[in-house]
């Protein structure tokens, strides 16, 4: 999109998106061509084109899939107030050559018209609404000219997106939801950048060139912070999951499980349309949920036989004293009241608290789901993994006596579209007797068993 | 003091005086004398431009309301700052001069600095006086240099110039005080702590410093109006900053959480793994390491035993000093694996990994000094534990020291015997 097709435009294309191509292309060179350059201011010109380039080769601030924001944008509004359509346009133009990667050649152009239509239609629009004839500089310029420069503003970014919509559904790259839902991801950033268009116009004919320097060094700093943040989260993430897998080494058979229960709730979360940072807490969460597994003796864990009552109370512990570790971490609410809540039951015979039905947060709800489906479609050492249609239809069974029956379905729904990988067989290791555990407190199909009675967990 | 981004945000207000050495006492004084002069006069004589004051006023009141504290415990106000030496340097608005003295300047601000401080106030929240202090001083300074140069009359050419200079002035004056502050706080090195803050703030104060320029030249161009949309890059600076400054406290929490399952697991006693890292941490400032080593320690030392968690069943008591070496190295191994994992923690990885390696061997180079220190802070914790006994510290101290030159870096014993006297209350 703005600032270029990234991947866009693989290889071969259709005909009509040839055609496409080279109707954009046209039009923008006859526009160019056919406008009289007499009033052309060519200083700011060759200032803003000099400021375009530089920021369309600086890394974006906003990166989506297909297409990347950057700070060029600013550049672009700015000769919409300050050069007129043709001037705009001539900047946009100057895509063709820019240096942010290697474009194929064809996209470089498409790039180039399509910023120079956006451009020459932007400043249209300002003219129309009377922008032009209030000069920047004014004691009361900001107010006279925000209006026709939202206009401006809007009519740059729908032309920008209909040209890159245009090409990409007719060689067939994107579908329309695809592309009205990057849309709307784009256009608020897209509205942004641009505002600051109009802060470097309106100081340039006070300090010109250096109005720009200082517009965009905040917003460098910010996206040099924005690169650290991303890095840090990326750490943070990288070291959760291996200090999960620390806690999980001991026990061969559930190698991996916090990080596949993870997965699933994520899974599940997606499905059923949580807010992107719900989803992020939830995926800490089904990372963490055994962490206080740990706080079991392990020959409790590897006791193979029904466990005494203080056994099993240690087992039904472990959702607090993971509460206890993570506690402290500056997380949402909802993923400690997740992790505390995960062995509760719709029917209210869960532990630690016995919550029932709605009483149950939402995040144990979704964790729980996936906790017991990758319980059962892991080995055990004492039987082996299910498969994936046995264990969905043991979910089915539990539904709303154990599970929340839209839980497993979204997670049903969830498997169908992206698949599920289950752990790989485990192989003891063979040189000498390993301990293994016994008890799976997650396993739905065979609950905890108490010395002197039957089937109760 | 006994880790990099402890936040005492939360100091009770009854207690604003509490933990404030003489010299930031000093400047709390200076920048009340100050404040009481401009705000007597203000009272006495008609302000300059009343509007404009009432609209910067506003604005630093709201850049106050918003401030953020960043990693290394630094509060920061941008908005604020850019806002107020936006005043500073402000010198038409909308093409009529503008004539506020050094005085008004300082009385906007402070009045606007008050009122932002207000809501933090109501909900508990005691302000740092000393930053505030810092801050209100370094405009008035700002403010003092520049007033006449605004009055003077210059051409836009020579005035940017010179708010340039004053803007990187003002920059260079910040990271130079809060530097001797820090410097007497933490009794660290003058020219480590400065470096770190230069790290730390300037690219704040690249953005800060470049929105001041920008309100001021915007404001004289366009009227007041102006300020309302050259705020904006600002906002976004202040934003990206909140969410790092986010992620670097969420990031400490969670291995500063996670290293209690080696407690929670019954492999180590409870709190060590805490006490080791708050004093090593103390002790790698006594030897004068930068904050990101300190950082890289405090990781290093909170993880250190995360290696036990691979053993079958833990060493009795938890004391890594009583085991075996061979077993030592091991657990030192297995942690660095853990650590390895990451992908982004291989210093860290390093540190524990020798963190057993004695000092002086025939067949290895010496440890890193991150080693040495968690190796010195682990035995001493092992063998006093959570004893506030100063006699028995002070054994354990000698111990150690018997054994120096070998096993222990002499140095490192000394700056532990340092941070133990600094810090008679355990960690």
């Amino acid at each position: 999109m703005r600032g270029g097709l990234r991947g866009g435009l693989r290889g071969g294309l259709p005909l009509a998106a040839w055609a496409y191509v080279g109707g954009v292309v046209a039009v923008a060179t006859a526009l160019i061509v056919t406008g009289s350059f007499a009033s052309l201011d060519w200083r700011a010109l060759a200032v803003l084109a000099v400021l375009f380039l530089v920021c369309d080769s600086a890394p974006a601030l906003l990166n989506v899939e297909r297409a990347r924001v950057t700070l060029s944008f600013s550049a672009s509004l700015a000769s919409v107030v300050l050069l007129g359509p043709l001037g705009a346009a001539l900047i946009g133009a100057c895509a063709v050559v820019t240096g942010q990667r290697i474009l194929a050649p064809v996209k470089r152009l498409f790039n180039g018209a399509q910023f120079a239509l956006s451009g020459y239609a932007a400043g249209m629009v300002f003219e129309c609404f009377g922008g032009d004839r209030v000069r920047p500089g004014h004691s009361d310029w900001v107010e006279q000219s925000i209006g026709p420069f939202v206009g401006a503003l809007v009519t740059f970014v729908v032309v920008n997106l209909l040209l890159i919509t245009g090409v990409l559904l007719l060689s067939r790259q994107a579908t329309w939801r695809e592309m009205l839902r990057e849309g709307a991801q784009l256009a608020p950033g897209f509205l942004g950048y641009g505002m600051f268009g109009l802060l470097i116009a309106g100081l340039w004919p006070a300090v010109n060139g250096f109005a720009a320097v200082l517009v965009l060094l905040p917003l460098f700093v910010a996206r040099w912070a924005f690169e650290q943040t991303r890095a840090q989260q990326q750490a943070h993430g990288a070291t959760l999951a291996a200090l999960c897998q620390a806690v999980e080494t001991k026990d061969y058979y559930t190698r991996g499980h916090s990080e596949r229960v993870s997965r699933g709730s994520v899974m599940i979360a997606q499905e059923i349309g949580m807010r992107s940072d719900r989803v992020e807490a939830i995926r800490y969460a089904g990372m963490l949920h055994d962490v206080g597994k740990l706080g079991v003796p392990t020959k409790v864990l590897q006791k193979s036989g029904p466990l005494t009552e203080e056994e099993l109370a240690a087992i039904q512990l472990h959702p607090m004293r993971g509460l206890e570790i993570v506690r402290e971490i500056g997380f949402l609410d909802e993923a400690l009241a997740g992790i505390m809540h995960h062995h509760e039951r719709m029917s209210g015979r869960g532990y630690p608290m016995g919550l029932a039905g709605e009483e149950i947060p939402e995040f144990a709800r979704v964790i729980s789901v996936a906790d017991a489906f990758d319980a059962m479609t892991s080995d055990r050492s004492y039987r082996g993994a299910r498969s994936i249609e046995e264990a969905v239809a043991e979910l089915r069974r539990c539904a709303g006596e154990d599970f929340d029956p839209m839980m497993v379905e979204a997670f049903v729904r969830a498997l169908d579209s992206v698949g599920w990988d289950p752990p790989k067989p485990v192989t003891l290791p063979e040189d000498d007797v390993v301990e293994t555990t016994q008890q799976d407190h997650d396993d739905p199909t065979v609950p905890l068993r108490v010395a002197g009675e039957v089937g109760r967990a | 003091m006994n880790s990099l981004e402890e936040r005492p945000a939360h100091r009770h207000p009854g207690n604003l005086w509490q933990g404030l050495d003489t010299l930031q006492l000093l400047l709390v004084a200076l920048a009340g004398l100050v404040v009481l002069v401009a705000v007597t006069r203000m009272t006495t004589a008609s302000p300059a431009d009343p509007e404009a004051a009432v609209v910067f006023g506003v604005l630093v009141a709201l850049g106050e309301l918003f401030r953020m504290v960043m990693p290394g415990n630094r509060e920061v106000a941008p908005i604020a700052t850019a806002g107020a030496l936006g005043y500073a340097l402000l010198d038409t608005v909308g093409g009529v001069p503008a004539h506020q003295s050094p005085l008004q300047v300082v009385a906007v601000v402070a009045i606007g600095m008050f009122a932002g401080s207000l809501p933090h106030f109501a909900v508990g929240g005691a302000p740092r006086l000393d930053e505030m202090a810092r801050r209100l001083l370094i405009i008035a300074l700002v403010a003092l240099c520049f007033r006449p140069v605004a009055d003077s009359g210059l051409g836009w050419g020579p005035v940017l110039v010179l708010m340039g200079c004053a803007v990187v002035a003002s920059c260079f004056l910040d990271v130079t005080v809060a530097a001797v502050i820090r410097s007497g706080a933490v009794r660290a090195r003058f020219g480590i702590v400065l470096r770190d803050e230069i790290g730390a703030k300037l690219p704040l104060c690249a953005a800060t410093g470049a929105t001041a320029m920008l309100i001021a030249v915007a404001t004289s161009v366009m009227g007041l109006a102006a300020l309302l949309i050259f705020t904006a890059p600002i906002l976004v600076t202040q934003f990206a900053f909140r969410r790092y400054a986010g992620i670097r406290a969420t990031y400490l929490q969670t291995v500063r959480a996670l290293s209690r399952v080696t407690e929670v697991g019954g492999y180590v006693e409870t709190g060590h793994s805490r006490r080791v890292s708050g004093l090593s941490v103390a002790m790698g400032r006594e030897l004068g390491m930068s904050e990101e080593e300190l950082l890289e320690l405090e990781y290093a030392a909170l993880m250190h035993d995360i290696g036990q968690l691979s053993l079958g069943d833990p060493i009795p008591g938890g004391a890594t000093v009583l085991a075996s070496p061979r077993e030592q190295r091991r657990i030192a191994e297995l942690g660095a694996e853990v650590i390895k994992q990451t992908g982004v923690l291989d210093r860290v990885a390093y540190i524990v990994e020798r963190q057993c390696d004695p000092y002086r061997s025939a067949d290895q180079p010496a440890p890193p000094l991150a080693s040495r220190i968690i190796k010195a802070a682990n035995a001493y914790d092992d063998l006093v534990g959570d004893s506030t006994d100063r006699d028995r510290g002070a054994a354990v101290l000698e111990r150690l020291r018997l054994d120096s030159a070998a096993e222990y870096d002499p140095t490192v014993v000394e700056a532990l015997g340092r941070a133990v006297d600094r810090h008679p209350v355990r960690f």
